[in-house]
């Protein structure tokens, strides 16, 4: 069983590792011929460092869109940026300062995690214009991450596992030193659910996460007249004549 | 076309109902083989669209960062699904900005990644059938490009890039839309949007200048082709001739009459719209561009100022540098636009809008009014789309909404703002923009200028409202056409610059 995870493990890494990192130079070696803003934008380097970030931490655009969709978005995105960093410390030793820190509010972050998932599960169901759109991956991704965020509430609050076992074995896969994972049913439930997750990411709308830096509408400076922007393929244009 | 009504004013402006399939079949006139031909497209659709179609959507895809990151990156999260003025309109669901997204994205995920490829179902993905690829036609031809969606987008997905790019696709395989297409077949042929061959417009040019010396006894020139004019004016040919549109032609060469500026109009490149954005074909967006590059040089004009015009704005200010020089900071060795930035002069802003002509003016104090000329007017503004979310004007973000504004208010005592939510970055589109300006779509048309003309109703009715300007050619026309069909007299739409026109002091009055 062990082995099967550590297999299974390495494989997903991977996928996630290179499927990502392809697709993330696909984004960055694609030109974007024209400047296109969504204006008004600023007009420095140094604004639009502020503007992504305003975007990245707060979902900025989606705070004027819909106060709904925003309230249940952040807490869940939140919430689970908590509960990622908390997860660190199955995977460093010794386990850094800030993270100990954190562990108390990760555990809350699990259930305001679960409660921002069925807020969005709810509005994709119940909301006309959003079931339109939605297609069955867009209900299964939801699912997929409740079942991660209640087989690890469980195991917080219901069965708990051995975790100094599970950390020892995760320590040991970093250094390919395969050690025994706790045959519990809900850790074996919440890894292996993590491994689809990790397998899906870059093939699926999660790429939204790197996207998002990729955006020109957002990440280009409104500076059009005081600097001639040009990519190489219509720079061609212009020899050619 | 009588039987075209207006839909009702939403009570409380709730997201309306779904209605589907509401606009199915709705789309706009297709181009001729003529047309197409014209300007080196297939004629018709051609015997191996799909693959055709493929490989192109593949180019554009490895073409354009924006779509590749939009086709891969949308959540439907839905934030944008009912920010459209078209979906507002017509309840159709397609003309959800997501939705109309998904009309390409199924197709990418078909072709282009791997769930799709293994299973379709799953994630919503779609073969490329002639079901599709009328649906394609039918949606991308009622977005206006005007990119309100992309405001709210939390990644913003610009629903704009994908309908340009679905536009290309088309008309690549000979699909294409005939509104636009025998446009830019006009602005090839005789210089400009209207087909106002050059005679005829020296002519309107000459009574023009007839008509303001008997209405204000001074002799206002309208120079065409004038060589070593310090500015060249670059201005939507509907200003030429289109009411209200040609009483700001007439305040702009009031204020360069005013200021002591030398200007000149030019023959080969009287038309400031460039449809080749509308259609999404660099080549054409590029080749329409160069005329002015190339009267600029011919004129040895050293500045270029553009007319009211939204979606030339956006083009001159935020493509033109990259699309033919006009503009400043090239590269030491680019000897393309050097060229022209050489002859340019750098204490101004290149090229500069006509208000930010006309805001300077004002501020240095080159300028006079009577603000009583404008007394019978209580004024709102309605920002267009692609000023307001494409380009800007002034040094700072957002000098887009200012400077107008500030001009209306130097030139006219009574001002008053719609609802917020529908101005500035979060303004409306007419219904009128992106190649819709067609009476083929004048259904669609009506239904997509709802949102403006529910706020108009409010300021009409609380602050008496009995004047909409606004700065874009096609905002005029369209509302000119539609607003009687809401009720409203179609005189109430006019320019800045008429406002301007208005209210200046020539000359022996100071
Ligand atoms: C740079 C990091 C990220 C940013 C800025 C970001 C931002 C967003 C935003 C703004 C939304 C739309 C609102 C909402 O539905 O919540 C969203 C949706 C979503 N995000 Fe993220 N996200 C990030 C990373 C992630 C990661 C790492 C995951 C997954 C493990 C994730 C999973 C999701 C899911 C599943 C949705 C769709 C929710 C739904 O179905 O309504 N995100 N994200
Ligand atoms: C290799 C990766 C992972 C391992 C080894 C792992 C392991 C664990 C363990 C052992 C617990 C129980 C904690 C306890 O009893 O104190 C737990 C809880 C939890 N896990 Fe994971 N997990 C992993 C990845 C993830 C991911 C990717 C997510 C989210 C998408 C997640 C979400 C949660 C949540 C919400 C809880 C409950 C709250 C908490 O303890 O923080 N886990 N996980
Ligand atoms: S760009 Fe404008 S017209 Fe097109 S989908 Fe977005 S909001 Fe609608
Ligand atoms: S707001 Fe953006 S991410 Fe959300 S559904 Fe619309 S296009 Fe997709």
């Amino acid at each position: 069983m062990s082995m099967l995870f550590a297999i299974l493990f390495y494989l997903a890494t991977l996928v996630f590792v290179v499927g990502l990192l392809q697709r993330i130079r696909t984004y960055a070696a694609t030109p974007a011929p024209l400047k296109i803003p969504t204006t008004p934008a600023p007009t420095t380097t140094g604004g639009v460092v502020l503007r992504m970030t305003r975007e990245v931490v707060f979902f900025e655009s989606l705070f004027k869109a819909n106060l709904w969709t925003w309230s249940m978005g952040w807490l869940f995105h939140a919430s689970l940026a908590l509960v990622t960093l908390r997860h660190l410390r199955y995977f460093t030793e010794p386990v850094w300062g800030w993270v100990a820190f954190i562990q108390p509010f990760g555990i809350y972050a699990g259930i305001t995690m679960l409660l921002g998932l069925c807020g969005l599960w709810v509005r994709r169901l119940f909301v006309e214009r959003i079931r339109y759109i939605s297609t069955p991956s867009d209900h299964l991704m939801l699912l997929l991450l409740i079942a991660i965020t209640v087989s690890g509430l469980l195991m917080q609050f219901v069965a708990h596992t051995d975790v100094v076992a599970v950390k020892g074995y995760f320590i040991g896969l970093m250094h390919l030193d395969i050690r025994v994972l706790p045959s519990d049913l809900l850790l074996m439930l919440h890894l292996m659910l993590v491994t689809t997750l990790l397998v899906v990411f870059p093939f699926s709308k999660l790429l939204h996460a790197p996207g998002v830096f990729f955006s020109p509408t957002r990440n280009q400076t409104d500076n059009p007249r005081e600097k001639r922007h040009l990519s190489a393929w219509a720079a061609k244009l212009e020899s050619e004549k | 076309m009588a039987d075209i009504t207006a839909p009702a004013y939403r009570i409380i402006p709730i997201v309306p109902a779904l209605k589907p399939d509401a606009m199915a079949g709705k789309g706009p006139f297709v181009a001729s083989d003529k047309i197409n031909e014209a300007i080196g497209f297939p004629g018709q659709l051609v015997e191996d669209w799909h693959d055709k179609a493929i490989a192109k959507m593949g180019e554009l895809l490895s073409k354009y960062r924006s779509l590749k990151v939009y086709m891969d990156a949308c959540v439907h999260c839905g934030a944008c699904s009912d920010k459209c003025h078209y979906f507002i309109g017509t309840q159709d669901p397609k003309n959800m900005p997501v939705a109309r997204q998904d009309l390409m994205r199924s197709v990418y995920r078909r072709y282009f990644t791997l769930p799709g490829k293994l299973f379709p179902k799953l994630v919503g993905a779609r073969d490329l059938t002639r079901e599709v690829l009328d649906e394609w036609y039918n949606y991308f031809n009622q977005c206006s490009e005007c990119r309100r969606c992309s405001v709210f987008c939390p990644y913003g997905i610009d629903t704009a890039e994908v309908t340009m790019a679905a536009r290309e696709i088309l008309d690549s395989i000979g699909y294409g839309q005939k509104y636009s297409n025998e446009i830019i077949g006009k602005v090839h042929k005789i210089g400009n949007n209207l087909g106002l061959p050059g005679p005829a417009l020296i002519d309107t040019l000459e009574g023009l200048e007839e008509d303001v010396k008997e209405a204000t006894g001074i002799d206002v020139r309208f120079p065409i082709d004038v060589k070593g004019a310090e500015v060249l004016l670059i201005t939507p040919s509907a200003d030429f001739f289109a009411e209200p549109h040609i009483d700001s032609l007439i305040g702009y060469a009031k204020v360069f009459h005013a200021t002591g500026t030398s200007w000149t109009l030019s023959s080969m490149a009287s038309e400031a719209g460039n449809f080749g954005m509308f259609i999404g074909n660099y080549d054409q967006l590029r080749k329409i561009a160069l005329r002015i590059r190339e009267a600029a040089l011919e004129l040895g004009v050293k500045r270029i100022v553009v007319g009211e015009c939204g979606h030339a704005w956006r083009v001159a200010y935020s493509f033109w540098n990259t699309l033919s020089g006009v503009g400043d900071g090239a590269g030491e060795v680019d000897r393309f636009a050097q060229m022209l930035q050489k002859q340019l002069d750098h204490r101004y802003k290149q090229p500069t809008h006509i208000c930010e002509f006309t805001w300077d003016a004002i501020e240095r104090n080159a300028l006079t009014f009577d603000k009583a000329k404008n007394d019978k007017h209580i004024i709102t503004f309605h920002d267009s789309c692609n000023v307001a979310r494409g380009s800007r004007m002034g040094d700072l973000p957002g000098g887009q909404f200012e400077i107008p504004r500030n001009i209306i208010k130097a030139v006219a005592s009574n001002f008053v703002e719609m609802s917020p939510e529908t101005t500035r970055e979060q303004t409306f589109c007419c219904g009128g923009g992106g190649g819709l300006l067609t009476d083929d779509l004048l259904d669609l048309r009506v239904k997509g200028a709802l949102p403006r003309m529910e706020v108009l109703q409010q300021v009409v009715d609380e602050h008496g409202v009995n004047f909409m300007a606004t700065i874009c050619a096609i905002c005029k026309a369209q509302f000119t056409k539609v607003m009687p069909i809401y009720g409203f007299d179609r005189r109430m739409v006019g320019g800045v610059h008429q406002l301007v026109s208005n209210a200046i002091i020539l000359g022996e009055e100071k």
